[in-house]
């Protein structure tokens, strides 16, 4: 440890920066003279840690792979020449879909364009789609065509594994964006107001707290049609509760600085003092049960749908191919692909958890 | 014919705490007349920034609640005004500097940001509007290139510059009266004459009344007409600044001067008034500088009135006469 450098320098930007180790909100960072800000210092903490970082740069990389899905793994090839006429349907399909352009008639019909008789076409890298079904390549082993084999219905699962990432990051991201509403909400009333209200609510939290969470999703997806959209929002209701009690102490804390007082004697609304003056200065602490949320969802989606009350059938996610492997215990590559996949994307959304509460937490720096 | 903005009447802020009741201000009665400068002096804890924060309705509610007494500014009584409408008069009317310019400008909005932000509260101003105003306000408080300053964030600048900012922010409407809460506590002496010159000049452009809270008697000399000395939440003496530098009358006044070193009282030791102020939960029923006080006699251990001691000079001593006679002899 003594000949690493990067702990030395560490070493040396705490003892520069001796009122950062208060606490962690802006407004220290800015009573600091060291004239760094609050954001500037996090970022570098941030990059210091290495697992993070990387895990940063997968997860971005990730979510490029889910928007360029239709690209990547699809059985619309990019370049078709049919009948003498030439055609781009990979790209072309995005046009249609929003109803901006129409495709010939005899293109419409068909979903498959491995079908028609092109003289000539470029497919994907992975020319099957992922709800594609195959009656004659079921349960294929990993190899050759499919690299990751196929299911039960001849899918491809390496194609299924690319789209799922847009289920599973859409999943992560919305039912976090719901948590962070209502945690953010009712955390900063509680904090904000005291008194009647942060009893009443504080006690709401314990109590939504002491249920286990998993258990309310089940007993909640059980009244809920299965679907993507509910899937969301039930997650996304039963996750807020660690947000809320963060919100709350950061609210509590910031609410007592000079300027929030400053503002009230300008004449600022309690509405306004929240959500202008104290909102901004309290928010970087609630990033990181945001990013183990984002986490905790694409698990709870999976164990969801491979209980099988989660999406629906057709809809395809790491967690309904995982259910897949339920049927045939001998289909192995069904249970090892997806579940490392969502091992994987579990792991870097906690690893960059982890950056994010030592790169926002001043007590721990130095020490990561 | 005086022009009274500002007229508090046995203002009671008081806070409830697990020891006990803290009377904080306890029976405060003073007058603020535009364009002049009232100074309230007393130690940490004597209460001048609650009376502050009272008329504003600033105290936190619980612990803190006003027990008793009017602040009428203009012909509205302040403390019987709605949350809405008292909001419109903070920032508007009556405006307020604190301590710590260092805390008191929220760090993630530029300075032009934040004045702008007061111009629009009241005024209803336009952004762009609104914006222009805040670097004429910059350039009103003598900040060099207002235009770039504007666009600095409060950690960018020294303190003295965030000072004339807040200062900038609390004039952007005009107010009437000015509250400033020991404005220059946190600056080097440079820089303080630099703020008060900006806060005299200032009220002599808006007409403003100005209540400087301090605990610096070299400030009040400088700056006020009138002077309200205040000792554990209550008025003991209160006069015009000539009269209460050349003849003090409360015991407690005299020490505050006494301690204050002078170039010509060559190398003595400082004078010292001994004793703490007592603690805040139990004062004693009378005199509550009795314990501290040299001339101390039996009767001080009844409450003492502020009573008429001449010209308006108003002193809670009933020993005052032979207080001022002791120093003579």
């Amino acid at each position: 440890m003594g000949s690493d450098p990067s702990t030395h320098i560490n070493n040396e930007a705490v003892n520069d920066t001796p009122t950062e180790a208060l606490s962690g909100t802006p407004a220290d960072a800015v009573m600091n003279e060291g004239g760094e800000s609050f954001w500037r210092l996090t970022r570098k903490e941030f990059r210091k840690n290495r697992p993070a970082l990387y895990s940063l740069y997968v997860l971005v990389a990730m979510a490029f792979l889910a928007l360029t899905a239709d690209l990547i793994a699809g059985n619309k090839p990019y370049y078709m020449v049919y009948q003498g006429e030439t055609y781009f349907p990979a790209f072309r399909q995005y046009a249609v879909y929003t109803g901006l352009m129409d495709w010939p008639e005899e293109l419409r019909t068909r979903r498959n364009f491995k079908r028609y008789e092109y003289s000539e076409a470029v497919f994907p890298l992975i020319p099957y789609a992922p709800d594609e079904i195959r009656l004659g390549a079921r349960y294929e082993r990993p190899g050759g065509d499919h690299p990751f084999g196929t299911d039960r219905l001849g899918r491809d699962v390496l194609s299924g594994l690319i789209h799922g990432t847009r289920y599973s990051l859409t999943i992560g991201l919305v039912s976090v964006g719901i948590s962070l509403l209502i945690g953010v909400g009712l955390g900063a009333l509680a904090g904000y107001l005291g008194g009647w209200t942060d009893l009443i609510l504080s006690r709401v939290f314990e109590l939504w707290a002491a249920i286990p969470p998993f258990f309310l999703i089940i007993t909640a997806a059980a009244f809920f049609p299965p679907s993507l959209f509910w899937i969301m929002i039930i997650i996304g209701f039963t996750g807020w509760v660690g947000i809320a009690r963060l919100t709350r102490s950061q609210f509590l804390q910031v609410r007592a600085f000079d300027y929030i007082a400053a503002a009230r004697a300008l004449g600022c609304s309690n509405l306004r003092i929240m959500a202008v003056h104290i909102l901004p200065n309290a928010i970087a602490p609630v990033l990181i049960p945001a990013a183990f949320g984002v986490a905790g969802a694409i698990l709870a989606e999976s164990g969801l749908s491979f209980l099988g009350i989660g999406v629906p059938a057709e809809v395809i996610t790491w967690g309904s191919l995982l259910a897949g492997a339920r049927s045939n215990i001998a289909a192995w590559w069904l249970v090892i692909v997806p579940g490392f996949a969502i091992f994987i994307t579990v792991t870097l959304y906690n690893l960059l958890g982890d950056g994010l509460r030592d790169a926002l937490d001043p007590r721990q720096r130095g020490t990561a | 014919m005086t022009n009274t903005i500002l007229r508090v009447n046995d203002l009671k802020t008081w806070f409830d705490t697990e020891s006990g009741v803290v009377r904080a201000v306890d029976g405060v009665s003073f007058e603020v007349e535009a364009g002049r400068t009232l100074g309230i002096v007393g130690e940490s804890g004597c209460g001048k920034s609650m009376t502050a924060y009272s008329i504003l309705g600033l105290v936190p509610q619980p612990p803190g609640r006003i027990a008793g007494g009017e602040v009428f500014f203009e012909d509205r009584d302040l403390l019987k005004l709605s949350p809405r409408q008292i909001r419109a008069i903070r920032g508007n009317e009556i405006a307020m500097i604190f301590q710590e310019p260092m805390t008191s400008l929220n760090p993630v909005f530029t300075v032009g940001e934040q004045i702008a932000e007061a111009v629009r509260l009241h005024q209803g101003a336009d952004r762009k509007d609104a914006w222009r105003r805040a670097v004429e306000l910059l350039d009103l408080v003598d900040i060099p290139l207002p235009e770039e300053r504007a666009e600095s964030y409060p950690h960018e600048l020294s303190g003295g510059m965030r000072q004339r900012a807040m200062i900038a922010m609390a004039i952007s409407c005009d107010p009437k009266l000015l509250i400033a809460d020991e404005p220059t506590t946190a600056l080097d002496v440079t820089i303080q004459a630099q703020i008060l010159d900006v806060l005299r000049r200032l009220q002599e452009e808006l007409g403003m009344g100005l209540m400087l809270i301090t605990h610096d008697l070299g400030i009040v000399a400088e700056m006020a007409h009138e002077v309200l000395v205040m000792y554990a939440g209550q008025v003991v003496e209160r006069a015009d600044v000539k009269t209460l530098f050349g003849s003090p009358r409360h015991p407690y006044t005299r020490g505050l001067l006494a301690s204050v070193p002078t170039m010509s009282s060559g190398t003595e030791e400082l004078s010292t008034i001994e004793g703490t102020v007592p603690d805040p939960v139990g004062f004693p029923a009378g005199c509550r500088f009795a314990p501290r006080c040299d001339f101390a006699v039996e009767a001080c251990g009844r409450p003492q009135a502020l009573e008429d001691a001449g010209d308006g000079h108003l002193v809670r001593c009933g020993e005052w006469q032979r207080v001022v006679q002791a120093e003579t002899v």
